[in-house]
Formats: C-alpha cells, structure tokens, sequence
C-alpha cells in the first residue's frame, strides 16, 4: 500500500464515522428534542396533545390535591393562564405550593397535562431558570427577587 | 486578620505567576539560563501563597467566621466539622480557590519532577502552566473573592446546601478537578512544543504520565459523583446526561482519546500533530466545563453556582485560552515535522480508530450539551436535549469501539494480523455468544438488545485478560511457570488489561441496570408488607432524632428472603431548618453486586407513608468497573519505562530530546 492509498483509507474512515455521527445526531434531535412552554405558551401555541413537551411555572397555591395511590393533581401558572397537571408518583423534597416546578410530559385531549416527571431543580432561593424567565415576561417576576437574601448585609472588602 | 492575609497571598500569587509568565519565556527565546532559571522558585512560591490562601479560608470555615460573606452564605455553626472544611469548595468562590490551588500544585510539580527536562522546554511549559493561573488568579480576586467581609458579622451563617452535606461531596469536586486542571499541564506542553517548534518520543513519554494521572482523577471524580447522585438524589439514577456531567465527560473522553494518541506517539513517533491538538482539546474541555458549571448559564441538578455575571469573565478566559491555543496550532502545527509511516491494520490503526470514534462521540454529547444554549441565544426557543438523544448517538458509536477494544492490544506495532488476531480472540466472542444465548434463554420475552450488549461486555473483558494470559502462557505451560511469566509482563500491559476489563464491567452494570431495573412506588401503613423480586420489605415504624444540624425522620423495614430476615434498611428524611430545606436519605441493601434501593416520600395523616422502591441487578459493578480503571492506570504509571521523571543522574544527558 502506497503512502497516498493508506491516507486515503484513512480520511476514508474518518469521514465514514462523521457521516454516522451526523445522520444519528440528527435523527436523535428531530426525535428526542423537547420543549420547554409556560402555560400561556400552551394556550396561544395551541399545542397539539400527545406532543411531548416541557412545562413550567408556579405551583398555584390551594390547588394541589392529593388522591389515594400516589395520584396528585395541581395546577401550573405563570400568571396569566393555569394548566391542570396530572402526575402519579412521589414529589420532589423540594415541591410546595407557590414554588416553581418544572413537569415534562404531554397533554391529553381534555386539556389535562399528564406529566411522567415532575422536576424541582431548585432550592428555595433559586428559580429555575427557564420559570423566572417565563414569568419575567408575563411581569410577575423582577430581577433581583429571586435571591432572597440579604440586600441588607452589605458586601466589603 | 486571617481573611486579609489570605486575600493577601491571592494577590502575591497572582504577581508571582506574572513574573513566572513572562520572565521564562523570555528566557527561552534569549537562550538565557538565569531568566529561565525564575520558572522552578516562582512555581514554588506561587504554590506556598496560593496554599495561604486557602488554608486562610478553610480556617474562616472552621472558625465559623462569619463575618466572612463567603463563609455566612455557606456555613453554619452547628454543622460538623468535616462539611465545614468540604464546605469550603462547597460553593463558587471557594472552588475556585481550590482550581488555582490545583493549578498551582501541578506548575510546582513539573517544576519539582522537570530537572531531565530540556531547560527551555521546561521554561516554557511552566511560563503557559503561569498564564492559565494568572488568568483565573484575577478571575477570583475581581469576581468572585472569597475573602470579602461583611460590614456586620451576622450572628449565624445560612447553611450549606444540605444536598450538599455529604461525603461523596467532599471527595468529588476535588478529585474532578485533580483531573480538570491535570489536563493543563499536557495543555501547556503542547502550548511550549509549538512555540519551540519542535516535538518528539521524549516529549510524549513526558506528557503521558501526566496525562494518565489527571485521567486517572477523573475518573475517580465522576465515577464519585455518579454514585453521589445515586444515592443522594433519591431516584436511583445514576447519570442523567444533565449538561454539567456532560462537562466533565467530554474533557474525559478526549482526554482518554489522548492518552491512547500518545501511545503511538511515544513508541512509534507517530500522530504527533492530532497528539498535541488533542491535547490542546482535552483542556479546552475542561475549561469549558468550567464554564458551563460557574457561569450560571445552564439550569440543572447542580444549583450551588448561578451568577451569570461571572460568566463573561469566564468566557473571556475561555476564548483566550482555546482561540489562542488553537491559532497558534494552526500557525505552527505545519512547522513540526510529520512522523513514521503504518499500515491501517496495525494497533496503530487500531488506535487511531479509537481516537476516531472517542473525539466523534465527544463531539455528540458537545453537540448535545450546547445546542441548547445555542438556540435559546438565537431563536429564544427553549428546548431541552435529555437522555433519549445521547443513548440514541453516544450507543451506537461506542459500539464499534467495544467490538474493536480487545484487537488493540493483540495487533503489532506497523503491520497487523487481523484474522490472526480473531483466532486469538477465539475464547472471547465464544464467551459473549454463550452469553447472548444464555441471556436469550433466561429473559425470554425481554428487551432484545440487552442481552447483546451483555455479550459484547462479556466480550470486552474475556478479551481485555486475553493478551495477559497468551503472553503468561496460561494451559500452554506448567501453571507455576506461567504465573512466574505474568509476574514478569510489564505492568504496563497490566494496567491496559485491567482498564480494558474494567470498561467492559462499567458497560455490564450499566447494560443490567438500565434493562432490568424493578421499581415500585407505594403507600404503606405500618406492619404492612410490600414483595419485590424475591423479597418482601416489612414497614416496623418510624421514629425522629435530631442530628447536628437538622431533625431526622427515620422509617425502619425489615427485609425478608424467602421467610429469613435477611437484614433491616433504615431510609430517612432529613430536615434542615436554617434553610427550610429537607434531603431524602435512600437506604441501600447491597446483595452481591445488585442492590436494594429504598428511600422515602412524604409521610401522610394517617401514618401511611410513600416509599419508592427499586431492586438495581449488579448496579455496583458500573462504579467498581471505573474503579478497575483507575487501578488499571495506576498499575501503567507505576511503570519503570514511564517513570522519566524519577532522578537517573547517571544518565541525565541521555534523556535529553535528540534535536
């Protein structure tokens, strides 16, 4: 094999596994890829049901109910529109009324939001991200609330 | 006192790693061998005052200082002792005290180790190694200063996160950026050998060891954390493909593709120009895992670092450092002179191909990681990429390389015997077809992939042992003989069985753990049995007990086997009042290799309670197939061929590059 056949074999190679790369990550994104949408998102998107898709906001407090076998209902709102959620199964350390929550799952033909998981990635001075800024547009969160701490305690050198 | 002499010596490090960045390279160019000569004291000096630092701050922790704002945000008086001092890198500013620390350790290191080096080289790698810690010296001391005071000294400090409470958590960030910041040193010797312009065998038999540390720490320090999540999070999973694992998995991806470059660079002075861009790559990486963990850009599990502001100061760093890296190897890289010739077929090849398919799957998970972000900046779409999208790319192009793990090994060196090499191979894909059968035949009606994927890890490590036991001899020679000569083997070809075994135990765990994993989700009233598997779990009760720090609800259960006790799993909920906040503390029954994972939800009124319950087959086995790894590495480091660093007066000028 001359020097010029075996970098031909070679970039050959290289080429072939990019190509697989390629057609895999985009079969995966088109397949796997999941959105996020706060409540009022879902009502003017007009989401279809059965898409699978994120969804985000406050636990709107006194709605939580909890049935027998594990079976919650609440609903999720971000100011402006509420989504009832449907979910079985334990809650987060970290759910309670009026605190942020992020569900993933997908809406049935009612219009009730069967979530499969239920996220609280936050402790009770942090916000998910994607919550604050949904609710930052709908003008129920200002910059500067979500530390909770301290603004008094003045930082020196 | 104390807070201001630490914040003190940050600033003295941070003007000796200025001299130690510029007078050496200078040097070098000058040829000069006093100004050179500053790279060795500086790099010690830098050490001792970056250690000030923190031993200052570790000492606010353990004193409860709270007038230090650092301190305030993440401690509290009543915690024990051990998770004020883990504390310490508990939070952002002082895990960036503890990188620097890190960085500083190593520059110190290659300085302590690098007397074979060529002087200018040495001065060189330590002015780059300088560069990097500059640069994150005035990070900390304009963003993110750990000494600062608050005006009033609050009574009591606010608590660490209680997630963060943990010993794995005291290990974890420590070894992870062992590996992270190890990865700079092969970092600034590709930076030196570019701007010297010259590369060869000794330089690769220098960076590997190096090179095989940082690895080694990194994957000790995601393995830990893997396990952290598991049993701390409360749901049983132990990798989330959540962006800050990503972080730390691609620097490890590309840095294994490195060591295993740098192996064909060492022994046949070949690769050299993809050798020193991956090296450029594996601490890019870790530079932009970084970044994605401090920067505050990214919602995830790990909440403890969220101030975006800091992320510009990052992202600067981020884009000198790699834009600078990688134009300079665009610059210079023609300059160094292309290496020896090889078949495909060869365990050259065969190394190549494991490069090829390690850098194209790092580039998925990158893709993964940072398509997000990416759209969200443009289009202002907010998308997550979970799990379903890495198993569908990331699988499939680990496969080719599983299959192709156990001919690296066996294949000669320039040109390679592929049907010979699948003789010798016989007795390993026999074991993993036996498996897939035997697999077929127990799981009847089960997932149809699993059980050959059970069989390519059976193949990987019947495989990793065959090289060991055809060069011992095993069933050729009488067995004392053939254990003499496996004594003998290098310990090099050792730590490559050992490691090559250990991936294939990793993907068995992972392979039954993901497939037959058994949960269950119910209410219990006390007395009342719940069966999994072939157990039965017995709710005797709960009780309270106040801890250190927080009130702890303990519910008791009684396992049984087949009518035996076979031992009681005590899950918990724990919480902390300073924060409001409560953990969920699983219970877990280890069974040979498998698990028991037990952990709690919400007590109700009526004294029913909520468990979440999971029967885990040989999950043990993916954390001790990395631990097989790391002994794997140790085992090759520990190797007399790559101990140059260790003194040989005698023969100092025979080590020095020929030129």
């Amino acid at each position: 094999m001359t020097r010029k056949q075996r970098r031909l074999v070679l970039i050959g190679t290289g080429l072939g596994v990019l190509a697989l790369a390629a057609a895999l990550v985009l079969t995966a994104l088109r397949d796997s890829v999941v959105f996020f949408n706060s409540p009022s998102d879902i009502v003017e998107k007009n989401v279809q049901p059965g898409a699978r898709i994120r969804l985000g906001g406050l636990v709107k407090p006194g709605t939580l109910q909890k049935d027998a076998d594990l079976a919650v209902r609440f609903e999720v709102t971000d100011g402006k529109s509420a989504i009832m959620v449907a979910y079985r199964g334990i809650l987060p350390d970290l759910f309670r009324e009026g605190q942020g929550v992020v569900t993933e799952g997908a809406l049935d033909t009612a219009g009730v939001f069967k979530a499969d998981a239920v996220l609280a990635k936050h402790d009770e001075t942090y916000m998910p991200k994607e919550v604050a800024d949904a609710l930052k547009k709908q003008g129920h969160w200002k910059d500067g609330q979500e530390t909770g701490r301290d603004a008094s305690a003045v930082k020196k050198p | 006192m104390i807070p201001e002499i630490g914040h003190y010596a940050l600033v003295l490090a941070l003007g000796l790693a200025m001299i130690q960045a510029v007078v050496p390279l200078w040097g070098a160019r000058l040829r000069d061998d006093t100004l050179m000569g500053t790279a060795g004291p500086t790099a010690f000096a830098q050490l001792a005052f970056a250690a000030i630092a923190f031993a200052a701050l570790t000492a606010c922790y353990v004193y409860s200082d709270f007038s230090v704002a650092n301190v305030f945000e993440n401690s509290h008086s009543a915690k024990p002792l051990i998770y004020k001092i883990t504390g310490v890198w508990g939070n952002h500013e002082g895990s960036m005290l503890l990188w620097v620390l890190i960085l500083a350790l190593f520059g110190a290191l290659v300085a302590y180790f690098g007397d074979n080096l060529p002087a200018t080289l040495k001065a060189n790698v330590l002015a780059v190694q300088s560069w990097i810690a500059a640069a994150f010296y005035i990070f900390i001391l304009g963003t993110s200063n750990p000494f600062l005071r608050l005006a009033e000294a609050p009574f009591e400090g606010r608590d660490l996160n209680p997630i963060l409470q943990d010993i794995g958590l005291a290990i974890h960030p420590p070894m992870l950026y062992l590996g992270y910041v190890g990865f700079s040193i092969s970092f600034s010797f590709a930076i030196a050998a570019l701007i010297e312009g010259r590369i060869d065998a000794a330089w690769a038999r220098w960076v590997r060891p190096w090179t095989l540390a940082a690895w080694m720490c990194l994957t000790a320090g995601i393995s830990m954390g893997s396990y952290w999540a598991y049993y701390e999070l409360g749901w049983g999973g132990w990798w989330f493909w959540d962006p800050v694992e990503n972080a730390s998995l691609m620097p490890w991806i590309a840095g294994t593709a490195l060591l295993h470059s740098a192996v064909v660079m060492e022994k046949r002075n070949a690769l050299k120009i993809w050798t020193i861009l991956l090296a450029i790559l594996a601490f890019s990486l870790s530079l932009i895992g970084t970044f994605l963990v401090r920067s505050g850009v990214l919602t995830s599990v790990h909440t403890f670092a969220t101030d975006p502001t800091r992320g510009v100061f990052i992202l600067a760093i981020l884009t000198f450092f790699i834009g600078g890296g990688l134009a300079l190897y665009a610059w210079r890289a023609p300059v160094l002179k292309q290496g020896g010739l090889f078949a495909p077929l060869s365990r050259e090849g065969a190394l190549v191909l494991n490069n090829l398919f390690l850098t194209t799957a790092c580039a998925t998970v990158f893709i993964g990681t940072l398509y997000p972000l990416a759209l969200e900046a443009l289009t202002g779409d907010k998308i997550s990429v979970g799990a379903p999208f890495f198993n569908l790319t990331f699988g499939p192009l680990m496969v080719p390389l599983l299959l192709a793990v156990p001919f690296g090994p066996l294949l000669a060196w320039k040109r390679g015997d592929l049907l010979g090499v699948a003789q010798r191979l016989t007795a390993a894909w026999m074991c993993g077809l036996i498996t897939v059968a035997v697999t077929f035949a127990i799981t009847r009606g089960g997932p149809i992939l699993a059980p050959f994927a059970i069989g390519l890890a059976v193949y990987v490590m019947v495989g990793a042992l065959t090289d060991i036991f055809e060069r011992a001899g095993l069933l050729r020679v009488p067995f004392p003989t053939a254990i003499r000569r496996a004594g003998g083997l290098p310990r090099s070809a050792w730590g490559t069985a050992f490691a090559h075994f250990g991936l294939g135990a990793t993907l068995l765990g992972i392979v039954c753990e993901s497939n037959w994993n058994t949960e269950r989700i119910v209410t219990l009233k006390p007395n009342e049995t719940v069966s999994l598997r072939s157990y039965e779990l017995t709710f005797d009760g709960m009780t309270t007990r106040q801890g250190p720090n927080y009130r702890e609800l303990t519910a008791k259960f009684t396992v049984r086997s087949g009518g035996t006790v076979v031992d009681v799993m005590e899950p918990s909920k724990r919480n902390f009042a300073s924060r409001g906040t409560s953990t969920t503390e699983a219970a877990l029954l280890t069974r040979g290799f498998s698990q028991i994972y037990l952990s709690l939800g919400d007590p109700a009124a009526d004294g029913a309670l909520a468990i979440r319950l999971y029967h885990k087959p040989l999950v043990l086995l993916i954390w001790l197939g990395t631990v097989l790894m790391v002994f794997g590495g140790a085992l090759s480091l520990s190797d007399r061929r790559l101990r140059v660093g260790a003194p040989k007066p005698a023969k100092k000028s025979a080590l020095q590059p020929a030129e």
